[in-house]
C-alpha cells in the first residue's frame, strides 16, 4: 500500500495545483524511496527514462518552426478563407469531418494529424472561419467577430476531435502498436490471441466515438447558433 | 548503419532549441531572460548529448529544469507580431500554396511510413526500420520546413524566431509528457501495479460475471487516469483483475476482452490531465484560458464510450 504513495501525491499536488513538473518529479522521488532506492538511484533513473522517451517530444518539437512561419505568412487566415467558400460548412461538421479523416488514416497505420502540425493551424481555424459564416447567415446585417467564450468552445473541441480520431481508430483494420502491446501482454500470460480477432474488436467501439463525436458536434453547433440568435434579440 | 536514425532528428530538435536559446539570451526585453534561455539551453543538451552522459547527471539536470519552471522563469514575451492585415494580405499574396509545406508534413509521414523505411544500399538504410513512423514525421517537418522557407522568401532565422513564439507559447509544458514516461518507468520498477489490482480485486465482488466486466473496465480507465496512459495501465490490470476473473473465473474470450479494455484504457486517457501531451499541450497550444477546458469537452464522450464498452464486452466476452 505504501507504494501507493506516488498517486497520492500525484492527486494531492494537482489538486492544489503546484507546478505540475514539481508533482511529478516529487510523486516519482517518494515513490522512489519508499521502494528503498537512493535519491542517486532515483536521478539516475529519472535521467535514464527521460533520455529514452525523447521521442514523446521530438515530433512536437520538429514541427513548431514550419508551423510558426506559415502562421507568420497567414495560413491561418488562408485556412479560413477556403472554408468561405463551402456554404454548408459548420463547426461541428468540420470537427467531425476531422475525425472520420483521422479515424480512417490511423486505421491504415498513417498517422496524419497531431495538435501542433494540423489542429492549431488548420483545424481550429476552418472551424472558427465556419462558425462566423453560421453566424452571419442567422444575422445578415453584421458581420460581427465570434464571442471569445465561443472561439474557446470550438478551440477546446478541436483538440477532442483530434484526440478521438487518433485514439479510436487506431486499433482496427490495420494493427498498430497497441495491438502488439495487448498480442505481447497476452502472449506472456499464456493467453493466445491473433491479431486480426484483436483489431476485429476495435471496430465497434471505433463507431460509438464516431457517433459520440458527432453528437458533441452537433450540441457545438447548436451553442453557437443559440449565442448568434440571442446577440441579434439583445442588439436594436 | 542508418542515415537518418532518430538520433539524427534529436541533434535537430537539439540545434533548434539551442537556436532560441540564444535568441532569448540576445533579447534584452525579453521578461524573464536569464532563466527561459537557461531552461531551453538545457532541455537542449539533453536531446543534443543525452544519450553520451550519465544518466544521473541528466537527472539532476531535470532538477534544475524543474526549479526553473516552479519559480516561473519559463515564460514567453508577449510579442505583437505582424499585425492581422499583414498576414491577411500575405496569405492572399501566396494563396493555397501555403498549404503545401503544411501538407508535406502528412504527405512525407505516408511515403515514409509505406516506403522509405524499406529503402537500403547494402548495408546503409535511408531509414531506421524500428522507429519510422517517428522518423518519418520528424523528416516531413524537416522537408515543410525547407519548402515554407523557400515559399515565403522569410528571412534565414525566421522558422526559428517563429517556432521560439510557439514553443514558449507552450512552455515547460511541452517537456510534461516526456516527464510522466518518466515517472512512469519509475512507477513499474517499484511495482506500483500489482499493488494497485490487488486492491481492487479485494475490494469487489468479482464473483458476478457482470461486476468482473465492470471492475476490469473501470479499473482500465481510472488507472489510466492516474498514470496518465493506457499503455502503462493495461498489463496491470489485465494482468491484476481481466485474465483472472473474466477469463479464467467466467470463461471469457481473452482477445474480445483485451481489445475493448484497452480502448476503455483510452476513455481514461481523454479525462486526465496526466495524459499532458493529449490534453495539457493542446490547450496552451490552442491559448485556452481553461487549461482543463480540452478535458471539460471529452468527458460526455469519454463516458458515452466507456458506457458502450461495458455493455459490449458483457453481452460479447462471454458469448464468443
Amino acid at each position: 500500500m505504501i507504494k501507493l504513495v506516488g498517486i497520492l501525491i500525484v492527486a494531492v499536488g494537482f489538486g492544489l495545483r503546484f507546478n505540475t513538473l514539481l508533482v511529478v518529479m516529487a510523486a516519482g522521488i517518494g515513490t522512489g524511496l519508499v521502494a528503498g532506492l537512493s535519491f542517486n538511484e532515483i536521478m539516475a533513473l529519472f535521467g535514464q527514462y527521460f533520455v529514452e522517451n525523447r521521442f514523446v517530444t521530438l515530433v512536437a518539437l520538429l514541427v513548431l518552426p514550419v508551423v510558426g512561419l506559415l502562421e507568420r505568412y497567414g495560413l491561418r487566415e488562408r485556412a479560413e478563407m477556403l472554408v468561405h467558400r463551402a456554404r454548408a460548412a459548420t463547426a461541428g461538421r468540420v470537427l467531425l469531418l476531422y475525425t472520420a479523416i483521422r479515424q480512417i488514416s490511423i486505421s491504415l497505420g498513417v498517422n496524419i494529424g497531431g495538435q501542433a502540425a494540423m489542429v492549431r493551424p488548420l483545424v481550429a481555424p476552418m472551424a472558427e472561419a465556419a462558425a462566423k459564416l453560421q453566424t452571419e447567415s442567422a444575422n445578415p446585417a453584421g458581420r460581427a467577430e465570434l464571442p471569445e467564450a465561443t472561439v474557446q468552445d470550438i478551440r477546446a473541441h478541436a483538440a477532442a476531435a483530434e484526440n478521438v480520431g487518433n485514439f479510436f481508430g487506431e486499433d482496427t483494420v490495420f494493427a498498430v502498436s497497441a495491438v502488439y502491446l495487448i498480442k505481447g501482454v497476452l502472449d506472456a500470460a499464456g493467453q493466445k490471441v491473433g491479431v486480426w480477432s484483436l483489431s476485429l474488436w476495435g471496430i465497434p467501439t471505433a463507431l460509438v466515438a464516431f457517433a459520440a463525436m458527432a453528437w458533441r458536434a452537433r450540441a457545438l453547433d447548436r451553442r453557437i447558433r443559440h449565442g448568434a440568435a440571442e446577440r441579434r434579440r439583445g442588439a436594436p | 548503419m542508418k542515415l537518418l536514425s532518430l538520433n539524427f532528428f534529436y541533434v535537430v530538435a537539439g540545434i533548434f532549441l539551442a537556436l532560441v536559446a540564444a535568441h532569448i539570451a540576445m533579447d534584452r526585453s525579453h521578461p524573464r531572460r536569464w532563466g527561459s534561455a537557461l531552461f531551453w539551453g538545457l532541455l537542449a543538451l539533453v536531446f543534443l548529448i543525452g544519450k553520451s552522459v550519465p544518466a544521473v547527471w541528466v537527472g539532476y539536470l531535470l532538477l534544475v529544469l524543474v526549479g526553473l519552471a516552479a519559480t516561473n522563469q519559463v515564460i514567453g514575451k508577449a510579442e505583437a507580431g505582424p499585425s492581422l492585415a499583414e498576414r491577411t494580405a500575405s496569405a492572399l499574396k501566396l494563396g493555397n500554396r501555403l498549404f503545401i509545406p503544411a501538407l508535406l508534413i502528412p504527405a512525407t509521414a505516408v511515403i515514409g511510413t509505406f516506403l522509405l523505411g524499406k529503402i537500403h544500399i547494402g548495408g546503409v538504410w535511408l531509414m531506421d526500420s524500428a522507429n519510422v513512423t517517428v522518423s518519418s514525421v520528424g523528416l516531413g517537418a524537416v522537408v515543410a520546413a525547407l519548402a515554407g522557407w523557400r515559399l515565403t522568401r522569410a528571412p534565414a532565422r525566421t522558422p526559428v524566431v517563429e517556432g521560439g513564439r510557439l514553443l514558449q507559447t507552450i512552455g515547460w509544458a511541452i517537456i510534461l509528457p516526456q516527464f510522466l514516461a518518466a515517472l512512469g518507468g519509475i512507477f513499474a520498477k517499484a511495482g506500483v501495479g500489482p499493488v494497485v489490482a490487488d486492491v481492487v480485486a479485494r475490494a469487489l465482488p468479482t464473483q458476478y460475471a457482470f461486476i468482473a466486466v465492470l471492475a476490469y473496465c473501470v479499473g482500465m480507465t481510472l488507472f489510466t487516469v492516474c498514470m496518465g496512459n493506457a499503455f502503462a495501465a493495461f498489463p496491470v490490470i489485465t494482468l491484476g483483475i481481466g485474465l483472472p476473473f473474466i477469463v479464467q473465473q467466467h470463461g471469457g474470450n481473452p482477445a474480445i476482452m483485451a481489445a475493448i479494455g484497452m480502448l476503455c484504457g483510452y476513455c481514461g486517457t481523454l479525462l486526465t490531465p496526466m495524459a499532458a501531451n493529449f490534453n495539457v499541450v493542446p490547450a496552451l497550444l490552442l491559448e485556452l484560458k481553461d487549461k482543463n477546458a480540452v478535458i471539460k469537452a471529452q468527458v460526455p464522450i469519454a463516458l458515452t464510450i466507456l458506457a458502450a464498452n461495458v455493455a459490449l464486452m458483457y453481452f460479447c466476452v462471454y458469448r464468443f
